[in-house]
């Protein structure tokens, strides 16, 4: 919060990813972990790393209150606090999200897919559609960044 | 950066290693946490730090920008046209169960189809998007 270099910001961030990871770890949800230690923690550092590169490490001369700032982060501080009591206990096997989809998935994939993995056989099998839009999104983005950042090169040449 | 003797013995040891669990985590999808994300994210993590540690113009040798661009686009295809066979096959799009005279094995097929599809592309977007980042930052004097 009291920090005036980006470049500590972006340090703390990674840190800050990679010890989100470690509790992802903890909830047994080893598929997000590995994903945010690879990409929170690393990639997305390093991407940072580079913005700051681009954009030259900037300083804030002094620290300034911003009051407005402060009051909305507040509030919604607050406002996710109020709604902490209305949702379901954390682990509780009665949970709405554990009574959907989720136990015919668990018992389907052993004998439709075959893979031990359910987590795999739901990314790429039951919710094939999903995965093909989120590739398409990262397609997409990759095209946006080249578009944005690599066209003036050649105009400059 | 590439003066570096320590940098550069280490990361010449490391890298291959790097490339290696990339390879592992994108086949061992079925099994074991990860899947092409992840893979693709440490894949292309190898390439990063070759390139941070022995240059740009280095990596640019490796991997061109115009193959990182072919190959972006082909993992949406390979992905895509997964879907499509299935369809060609009698079934829906992306019904892997019709790639396959077994159901299971149609399944396995189609899972590490498209997760190598999306290996590909995660890992060029991301080399790509270094790339072009670093490109920029030098050039303009950084």
């Amino acid at each position: 919060m009291f920090l005036r270099d980006l470049l500590a910001v972006v340090i703390i961030a990674g840190v800050y990813s990679l010890l989100m990871a470690a509790i992802f770890t903890q909830l047994d949800a080893v598929d997000v972990a590995f994903t945010e230690a690879s990409v929170g923690a690393g990639i997305s550092t390093v991407l940072l790393l580079a913005t700051l590169a681009l954009i030259k490490n900037q300083k804030a001369d002094k620290y300034e209150w911003r009051i407005p700032a402060i009051i909305l982060a507040l509030l919604t501080g607050a406002l996710l606090l109020y709604s902490v009591p209305a949702m379901p206990l954390f682990g509780n096997p009665q949970n709405p999200i554990h009574h959907h989809v989720a136990p015919q998935y668990i018992q389907e994939t052993p004998e439709i897919i075959g893979i031990p993995n359910v987590v795999t056989s739901v990314l790429a099998d039951y919710r094939g559609f999903d995965t093909l839009g989120e590739v398409t999104v990262i397609f997409t983005a990759g095209i946006g960044v080249l578009l944005l950042l690599a066209r003036r090169r050649t105009k400059k040449q | 950066m590439s003066e570096n003797v320590i940098l550069r013995i280490v990361s010449k040891f490391l890298i291959p290693l790097i490339l290696l669990f990339g390879l592992y985590v994108q086949a061992h999808g079925d099994y074991s946490p990860g899947g092409g994300f992840q893979a693709g994210v440490i894949f292309a993590a190898g390439f990063i730090l070759y390139g941070l540690v022995f240059g740009l113009d280095e990596l640019k040798r490796v991997v061109p920008l115009s193959t990182t661009i072919i190959l972006m686009a082909f993992g949406v295809l390979l992905y895509t046209s997964v879907g499509y066979l299935t369809m060609f096959l009698g079934g829906l799009f992306l019904d892997y169960a019709h790639l396959a005279h077994s159901e299971k094995h149609g399944h396995h097929y189609g899972i590490l189809l498209i997760e190598l599809g999306v290996g590909i592309t995660v890992a060029s977007v991301v080399i790509a998007v270094y790339q072009i980042f670093t490109e920029r930052a030098t050039r303009d004097g950084g």
